[in-house]
């Protein structure tokens, strides 16, 4: 009796922690307990590593400024040893300035920023800057006064000049002048171009920012070329030659001037960490109005890095699939194949959707199921078997990747998300149920399975509780209590209603 | 579809799943007795040292190499099972009822070699039928030989005999007779027929197949209702002296009844089954219950039989 009350206050006192630190949080702080409207929200952290050469050591890095329609939220810096100082220019523009006296390892600067898009603007008016005439050899001059012609022939002004230029060298359909001028210049072909475009007196400056993708860990900076015409200023993406802002570049830069400068090392490079969080705008905003001081914001997922808040936010939802297990088996008392299976097959569904996942896991279970009924002819030991399952079902989620993408669809390359190990032992465990107590307990298990993990699924994507569940991590606590109480349920399951219907003094 | 309703169930005392796990398996079983009845090695040495009536074992299978020497232990064994120590639900039981050379024939009538028998072997050993997929030991022991007066109730397999013994007593039992259905095993989720028995004189109570009511093997057609089995006593005994061989407080023992040795411990079982109530229309926890009302249960084994007669005994026929 006494294990009971205990667990009843434990999970109460858990219970009530949980929930208290939500609703301090909803009211204190001001965070929505609902969604709201929502804005994508990203966090760009921009990682500078280097290694010092001995003496003195200073990093400057320019700071974006708003542009575009894009608004900074916040921004954090860490640096742990180094002076740190922010230097504002005439123009407004910022540089962060990390110094220090002595380093004798390599080091990495972190500078960590929130922004959304509120407006599409386009980026507007910038100093013209003066066109400085590239120093070439006789053979390059004469190369590129030929390209130059050729294109000035063929176009109608600057800006069709810019185009068809990019679109020579995005389509590799170059002529010989073209080519003799960018071969050996791969990495830098950002040059050639804007030599080109001086040397056909037109004013072009180069414009830095980053391609927001989320999930990306190691993002570089990106540059896109602007041609200045009739008054105004268009932008080009040399990649792939479309003109005008894209909508996801954050533009960081805007000019000839160098994000990074780095005094005293070397091998520096500067790489970033993205993460989009679908948030409410209000969250972000409160976040900001109350950040510093308050404990509780202090100590908050969002204080984490941005890399380790993307890997939470999946993380934080494992609790509310196991807790869908959980009341499935001990409440409703439908069975599983492994008692968590069905999470890690929900978390799959998450990142493939639902119906290509299920589509997928099917075929690939299906396909397994078959393989292996020959397998077991074979005799071979369990551990080997295995073995073949795991490299055979690698193989199959390679086949149906390359099929379905050459028949065009591309949903199939998810397939990677599917826990292989874990489609793997659901093929062996299966094959053995099915051999052992026939096909109707496969369909069972699996069944309940697939049920769990798809119902698991459904929760997970809800809207509220994403929200929930990365806003307010507390209610895990909550959730423990829960769980801890369920583990004290000696009731009868749903299941056990049928299973001794025939018990009903009725029945006869 | 029809169901059952919670009150109702709680009312005829019925033990579900979860008190099952929480209060009585939990409460009852110590974790580190399990190894005693997971593994059938360990069990049968145990009832050995305790002087419990168990089959024959002729040999024990451990490694993959051991195999060679597995037609040296079958020498001039005519009658055989081979199972998995770790083995559950049936799984992985060989049994061979007659032999001629080299040619083995199982129970069902189907005829193997020693190779078949060898690979089988093999496969106990790799895991194939164990909990997990563990590597197991093959265990080779002596065929048991029914009784003649459960023979009308079985069809190709050996009724064992199941009693629920909690803090020592024997609370119920049951019989479970092999199916054409269940493929020969004794198991009731696979169609095997469940006979409830009554504690006090072995007499049968009601007979389910598939949760359902039934009063005739499918099979051989013969009635249950006149079932009466033979050693009632003795075979309870057997089951309730398990108790202070194993610590277990709560769990299940399989016997099965040998014509010429009587009732043989098979088996243990510390997660038994729930299916037990249906076959005896009675809920077990109303009877749990009872024993842990006693004040004292410190008793001689033959002292708690005879009481648990007295209390579980006189169920009304079903039939």
């Amino acid at each position: 009796m006494s294990s009971k009350i205990q667990i009843i206050v434990v999970a109460g006192i858990l219970i009530a922690i949980g929930l208290g630190l939500t609703l301090y949080k909803r009211f204190e702080l001001g965070f929505p307990l609902l969604p709201g409207e929502r804005q994508d929200v990203w966090t760009v952290e921009s990682k500078v590593t280097f290694n010092p050469t001995g003496g003195p050591v200073e990093i400057s890095m320019a700071l974006p400024e708003p542009r575009a329609g894009w608004v900074l939220l916040d921004e954090n810096f860490a640096s742990s040893g180094f002076g740190f100082s922010i230097a504002e220019g005439a123009d407004g523009s910022r540089q962060a300035k990390w110094t220090r006296q002595t380093l004798d390892r390599p080091a990495t600067l972190y500078y960590k920023l929130q922004t959304y898009r509120s407006d599409e603007f386009g980026l507007g008016a910038s100093p013209v800057p003066d066109i400085v005439l590239p120093e070439l050899t006789d053979d390059r001059r004469a190369a590129m006064n030929r390209v130059v012609e050729k294109l000035r022939e063929r176009s109608s002004g600057p800006i069709s000049f810019t185009a068809l230029l990019l679109e020579q060298l995005v389509d590799e359909k170059m002529d010989q002048d073209t080519s003799f001028l960018f071969a050996g210049h791969e990495s830098g072909h950002l040059g050639v171009i804007m030599d080109v475009l001086a040397f056909a007196g037109i004013p072009a400056q180069r414009v830095k920012g980053v391609f927001l993708e989320g999930g990306r860990r190691r993002q570089q900076i990106s540059t896109l070329v602007e041609v200045f015409d009739d008054g105004r200023w268009h932008l080009f993406n040399p990649h792939n030659a479309q003109m005008g802002l894209p909508v996801n570049f954050f533009v960081w830069e805007r000019g000839e001037r160098f994000i990074l400068d780095v005094i005293g090392g070397n091998s520096s490079q500067l790489e970033f960490a993205l993460v989009k969080n679908t948030l409410p705008v209000k969250t972000v905003l409160s976040m900001e109005q109350q950040a510093g001081g308050k404990l509780m914001l202090d100590f908050s997922i969002y204080s984490l890095p941005v890399e380790q808040q993307g890997m939470f936010k999946g993380l934080l939802l494992v609790p509310v699939g196991a807790l869908v297990v959980v009341l499935l088996r001990v409440l409703v008392g439908i069975r599983t194949s492994g008692t968590f299976m069905p999470i890690l097959i929900a978390l799959g569904f998450i990142q493939t959707t639902l119906l290509a996942g299920l589509i997928i896991f099917l075929m690939v279970v299906g396909a397994g199921l078959w393989i292996r009924s020959y397998l077991s002819h074979l005799n071979l030991l369990l551990v080997a078997r295995i073995t073949a399952v795991v490299i055979m079902v690698i193989l199959l989620m390679a086949a149906l990747s390359i099929v379905s993408y050459k028949l065009g669809f591309n949903q199939a390359l998810t397939v990677t998300y599917l826990p292989t190990i874990i489609l793997s032992w659901t093929i062996e465990r299966m094959s053995i149920l099915w051999e052992e107590e026939g096909p109707h307990e496969v369909l069972i298990q699996g069944g309940g399975s697939l049920f769990a993990a798809i119902l698991a699924y459904l929760l997970m994507t809800v809207e509220l509780i994403e929200h929930l569940t990365f806003n307010f991590p507390e209610l895990m606590i909550s959730l423990l209590g829960v769980v801890l109480l369920l583990g004290k349920y000696t009731g009868y399951r749903l299941s056990e209603l049928y299973r001794f219907r025939y018990l009903r003094k009725d029945w006869q | 579809m029809k169901f059952i309703s919670p009150r109702e169930l709680r009312e005829l005392g019925v033990l579900g799943m979860n008190s099952r796990n929480v209060n009585y398996i939990g409460r009852r079983n110590p974790r580190k007795l399990f190894p005693l009845v997971d593994n059938k090695l360990k069990t049968k040495r145990l009832a050995q040292e305790h002087g419990m009536n168990v089959p024959e074992l002729y040999g024990v299978v451990k490694i993959q190499h051991e195999i060679q020497d597995l037609e040296a232990i079958l020498e001039g064994l005519e009658r055989f099972v081979i199972k998995p120590a770790q083995g559950s639900g049936g799984k992985g039981i060989l049994v061979i009822s007659e032999r001629s050379g080299h040619e083995f024939t199982k129970s069902s009538g189907a005829v193997l070699n020693l190779r078949d028998v060898k690979r089988h072997t093999s496969n106990i050993l790799s895991g194939l039928y164990s909990l997990g997929g563990r590597p197991d030991v093959a265990m080779i022991e002596d065929m048991i030989i029914f009784d003649p007066i459960l023979s009308h109730f079985s069809y190709e397999g050996v009724p064992d005999i199941r009693v629920i013994v909690y803090r020592g007593f024997p609370v119920m039992a049951m019989i479970r007779c092999a199916t054409h259905a269940s493929d020969g095993k004794a198991n009731l989720h696979q169609g095997a027929v469940g006979v409830g028995l009554d504690i006090e004189t072995g007499h049968s109570i009601c007979a389910v197949q598939k949760n359902v009511k039934i009063t005739k093997h499918p099979d051989t057609g013969y009635g249950f209702e006149d079932m009466k089995l033979p050693h009632w006593e003795q075979l309870l005994t057997l089951a309730c002296g398990c108790y202070e061989m194993t610590g277990l407080g709560y769990f299940g023992a399989d016997i099965v009844l040998d014509k010429h040795r009587g009732p043989m411990i098979l088996e243990l079982n510390a997660r038994p089954g729930l299916a037990i109530q249906i076959a005896n229309q009675a809920g077990l926890a109303k009877r749990l219950k009872s024993i842990d009302k006693m004040k004292s249960i410190a008793m001689p084994v033959e002292e708690r039989v005879a009481l648990s007669r007295q209390l579980f005994g006189q169920q009304p026929s079903m039939f």
